[in-house]
């Protein structure tokens, strides 16, 4: 697998040195990646169709596994379309500028000891500053393809997302205090136990938030099918929507890629080789969004913010005050023992906060 | 409003789907697997029976829509009376059943073939001979209960449920 | 721009048209939308975009050649569009109808309400985003009611299957036995299902205490069906003047008292048990004999007008007809119950939130082919 270069005093003796080499696995990751949603797609399409008591897509290649790859052709061979009162450049440019910054995601999640583009010393706030950029791809699609569904659908995602930035950063700091690092590589050697188990709320908090920040189903508010036609690509088709159905889903294995590396420990795993339990634990967590998506209601707006500031937040910073002071009173407590106090402490915070946490009743006088 | 339930109620309906993950699909794979429709069912295409027809126009009468147009003629060689024309639009049928409900001498029935769509709209215009019964256009039970008793029993979802249950 | 400027910052609502295309109005219907923001300020309904002119091809059929039409009328349940016709014509001729076809009008009209249901609870929750599922499970359970009704009368949606003076055929002896493991098992669907979303925080979150219809805006605007009762209207026309043979069975007519979407729902999953349990009886009681009353081909009911109503699963339809002793009716009408349900949507959604605005929508059931017509 890929060496772990920056670390690495020589460059390697390939013709060109480094250059030749970042590119190699540059686009190596973006088919990687590319690859990854195709399964991701197959696994959502199916895996929904078998809860809904259907098939799923099943014609194409064994199993219906090449259906994500003829619906790709199909999308691509589709005409392109721009609306006539559309801002032309912003229009275009929207679809690249959402799709490159989860690219850049992968560039420092390790798949293997060491193995991972940049091995940069503040991966984790990379990822976070890189992934709300997209937000900004989305921003200019619904306001470039001048659509009123899009703008609303666009104007609900700037504002899930900024709200949901917090609890997912404060859960985020949970697990760099236990760690001691901010290296995606060094989070996952300090894992000697998932720490799903010893950050279980983390967990929680993190989960939603990611949820609700890619926008996946409960909080899918910003493409909202049966509200917002499809929310802000409305106007998009041919190869540009085709390059936010993969930005949607390249999303979702973002996430999931951080929630394996910060949560479940990563590439580490027994038997199998690393890579593999590392994309095993990416599907799992993949599956787990699809479940979530198959069987719940979708929130509203007003909801989605008070969940976010009223739930989220308060119990984010809960979380980092008792983490801190785990990390500080008992460096190297016995770990089983932390792990059951860790559970009571997050069951008993979600039910006492739940009898708290109020929502609106949404109504305004006109 | 309060979150009363602290998410109890999500998990309950969790459950429900991955339950249905491991249950067999309810669904069949057309093309291949074909389900018998009903002995009664009202397919696409009228059939009519020349030997039968007296050409009392009942039929013709009865039908909503008007697709039905018969032109009768009297033989004068063997002093008969016969139909010359009998001819339907399907484009207007809407396959009510009611000229079979009418006809006094069981003379049109109901189509029980599937999969009948037509190209051009004047072939949905069809006349006297295109009406008959042959092989690939067999007449349903729809009101002719002996002709239902011959044709096989229809496959139902509930009992495709409930041997799968046991 | 300074702080002051931004707190003044003007906005002005925008206007945004839901439909005649679009995923959750259930059909052509259009409203133009005025929106603040997010926030509903006003709604207009356009309608029209399904006009058929059905009533007036009435005039133009013949008594039992209309019956086909109404099929197409509340295409989710056309069997009580044909009962509901039937009986007004059968009141205008007077004509009596056997006893095995009350019977089998019962188990039918049954039936379609479970189907209504079905359809309204799926799609409702479909509206609130649930991705399909609970829909795909009822469109399931429906399919195992069109099996039956496909063996009774030959087709799946438009059933043409009650004529004047009873029913079309009588039913095969296949179909007790369908409908009695049907009966065996729904319940545990329901159950199921009421697993699935009774209890859903998030649902709960988006249904109860919104779209609230007062009792007396429901019955001043002349609501019926689930959607009165759920505002606390103890009106069902099956209790309140039975038609038909309803006043042999037994069963509840479920209320609910908030008049919110939440109730909306809650009252149809519980018309659907008694539905069930209405069934039930009618299988237990169901006597043989004709399932037709001798009448003439082309029935000429004597002059005068007629008008009969029934419970329709959505709420009350009824058939008006005048007759000028000729084969084809003078003048008819119905009336429809979408229609008439949908004339508070405006004062229940003004000042909600646009997903609530569609999910109002949804939880009031409507279908586009009976409100044009
Ligand atoms: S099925 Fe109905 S519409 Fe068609 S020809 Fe017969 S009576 Fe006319
Ligand atoms: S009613 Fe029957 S017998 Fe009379 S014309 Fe029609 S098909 Fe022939």
């Amino acid at each position: 697998m890929m060496p772990n270069l920056p670390m690495q005093a020589v460059p390697p003796d390939w013709p060109g040195g480094y250059w030749w080499h970042w590119l190699f696995f540059s686009i190596l990751l973006i088919a990687f990646v590319v690859i990854m949603v195709m399964g991701a797609i197959w696994i959502e399409r199916r895996g929904m169709g078998r809860m809904q008591s259907r098939l799923g897509p099943n014609r194409t290649g064994p199993f219906g596994l090449l259906q994500p790859v003829a619906d790709a052709i199909k999308v691509l061979l589709k005409e392109n379309i721009v609306p006539d009162s559309a801002d032309k450049l912003v229009h275009w440019l929207a679809p690249v500028i959402a799709f490159a910054p989860v690219m850049m995601i992968f560039a420092v999640v390790p798949f293997q000891n060491g193995a991972l583009l940049a091995d940069l010393n503040i991966g984790i706030l990379y990822v976070v500053a890189v992934s709300s950029v997209a937000t900004l791809g989305v921003f200019m699609a619904g306001w470039g393809s001048s659509n009123k569904y899009s703008l609303l659908g666009a104007m609900r995602n700037v504002a899930a997302v900024v709200s949901y930035e917090m609890p997912l950063v404060l859960a985020i700091v949970g697990v760099v205090l236990v760690a001691g690092s901010l290296s995606m590589n060094d989070i996952v050697l300090a894992q000697d136990i998932p720490f799903i188990l010893l950050q279980p709320l983390g967990f929680l908090l993190f989960f939603t938030a990611g949820c609700a920040e890619i926008n996946r189903s409960p909080f899918d508010l910003m493409e909202a099918d049966s509200e917002l036609v499809a929310g802000f690509h409305t106007e998009y088709s041919g190869m540009k929507f085709a390059m936010f159905y993969l930005v949607e889903y390249a999303e979702a294995i973002a996430i999931s890629a951080i929630i394996t590396t910060l949560f479940l420990g990563g590439w580490r795993g027994p038997v199998l080789p690393p890579w593999l339990w590392f994309i095993v634990k990416i599907f799992i967590v993949f599956f787990f969004m699809v479940w979530t998506r198959t069987t719940l209601p979708r929130v509203r707006i007003d909801q989605l913010m008070a969940l976010a500031w009223k739930f989220l937040f308060p119990l984010a910073l809960i979380n980092l005050f008792i983490t801190a002071i785990q990390v500080l009173v008992w460096p190297d407590a016995l770990p089983w023992g932390l792990i059951i106090v860790n559970i009571a402490i997050m069951v008993i915070l979600v039910v006492v906060w739940s009898k708290f946490f109020k929502l609106g009743w949404g109504r305004l006088e006109v | 409003m309060k979150f009363e339930r602290y998410g109890i109620g999500i998990i309950k309906g969790m459950t429900v789907t991955i339950r249905h993950l491991l249950r067999h699909p309810t669904v069949n794979q057309f093309p291949e697997q074909r389900l018998n429709v009903s002995r009664r069912t009202r397919g696409n295409e009228l059939i009519w029976s020349r030997e039968k027809c007296t050409g009392c126009a009942t039929c013709a009468k009865t039908c909503p829509q008007g697709a039905i147009e018969i032109v009768t003629a009297t033989n004068a060689e063997n002093n008969k009376y016969e139909v010359e024309t009998y001819r339907v639009d399907t484009g207007y049928c809407i396959q009510c059943g009611l000229c079979v409900e009418a006809c006094p001498y069981d003379a049109v029935f109901m189509g029980y073939s599937y999969e009948r769509a037509k190209y051009r709209r004047g072939e949905l215009v069809q006349t006297n001979d295109e009406l008959l019964e042959s092989p690939e256009r067999p007449a349903s039970g729809y009101y002719h209960p002996d002709i239902a008793g011959k044709l096989p029993v229809q496959t139902l979802l509930v009992d495709k449920i409930v041997e799968k249950r046991k | 721009m300074t702080t002051t400027e931004l707190m003044t910052l003007k906005t002005e609502p925008f206007v945004l048209n839901f439909g005649p295309l679009h995923p959750s109005t259930h059909g052509v219907y259009r409203m133009r939308a005025t929106l603040d923001g997010e926030v509903v300020l006003d709604i207009e309904p356009v309608f029209g975009y399904l006009h058929r002119g059905i009533e007036k091809l009435a005039e133009e059929r013949t008594y039992t050649g209309f019956i086909p039409l109404t099929d197409r009328l509340d295409y989710i349940c056309p069997m009580s569009n044909n009962l509901a016709y039937c009986l007004a014509v059968e009141k205008l001729a007077g004509i009596r109808v056997p006893e095995r076809a009350e019977y089998l009008r019962v188990i039918m009209a049954e039936l379609q309400r479970l189907v209504n249901h079905f359809i309204a609870v799926g799609t409702f929750l479909n509206d609130c985003g649930a991705f399909m599922t609970p829909v795909v499970y009822m469109l399931r359970e429906r399919e195992k009611i069109l099996d039956m009704f496909d063996m009774v009368c030959g087709q799946r949606l438009t059933y043409n299957y009650m004529r004047i003076g009873g029913v079309g055929q009588d039913i095969p002896e296949e179909f007790l036995p369908a409908l009695r493991k049907f009966l065996g098992t729904t319940p545990r669907f329901i159950e199921e299902m009421e697993w699935l979303l009774k209890q859903n925080e998030i649902l709960l979150a988006r249904t109860k205490g919104v779209g609230i219809l007062p009792r007396d805006t429901a019955i001043n605007c002349g609501i019926s069906g689930p959607v009165a009762r759920a505002s606390g209207v103890n009106r069902d026309l099956r209790k309140a003047d039975p038609y038909s043979i309803y006043d042999r069975f037994e069963f509840d007519i479920p209320t609910g008292e908030a008049g919110d979407c939440y109730e909306r729902y809650r009252v149809r999953i519980e018309e659907m048990r008694q539905s069930l349990r209405i069934l039930e009886q009618v299988t237990k009681q169901i006597p043989g004999g004709p399932v037709r009353a001798e009448v003439p081909h082309l029935i000429r009911p004597p002059r005068g007008e007629a008008y009969a109503h029934l419970e329709a699963p959505k709420g009350e339809l009824g058939f008006y007809i005048v007759s000028d002793n000729s084969i084809a009716p003078y003048r008819c009408h119905v009336r429809p119950t979408s229609l008439i349900n949908l004339t508070a949507l405006r004062e229940m959604v003004r000042g909600w939130k646009v997903a609530d605005l569609i999910v109002i929508f949804g939880s009031i059931d409507i279908t586009m082919g009976e409100v044009d017509r």
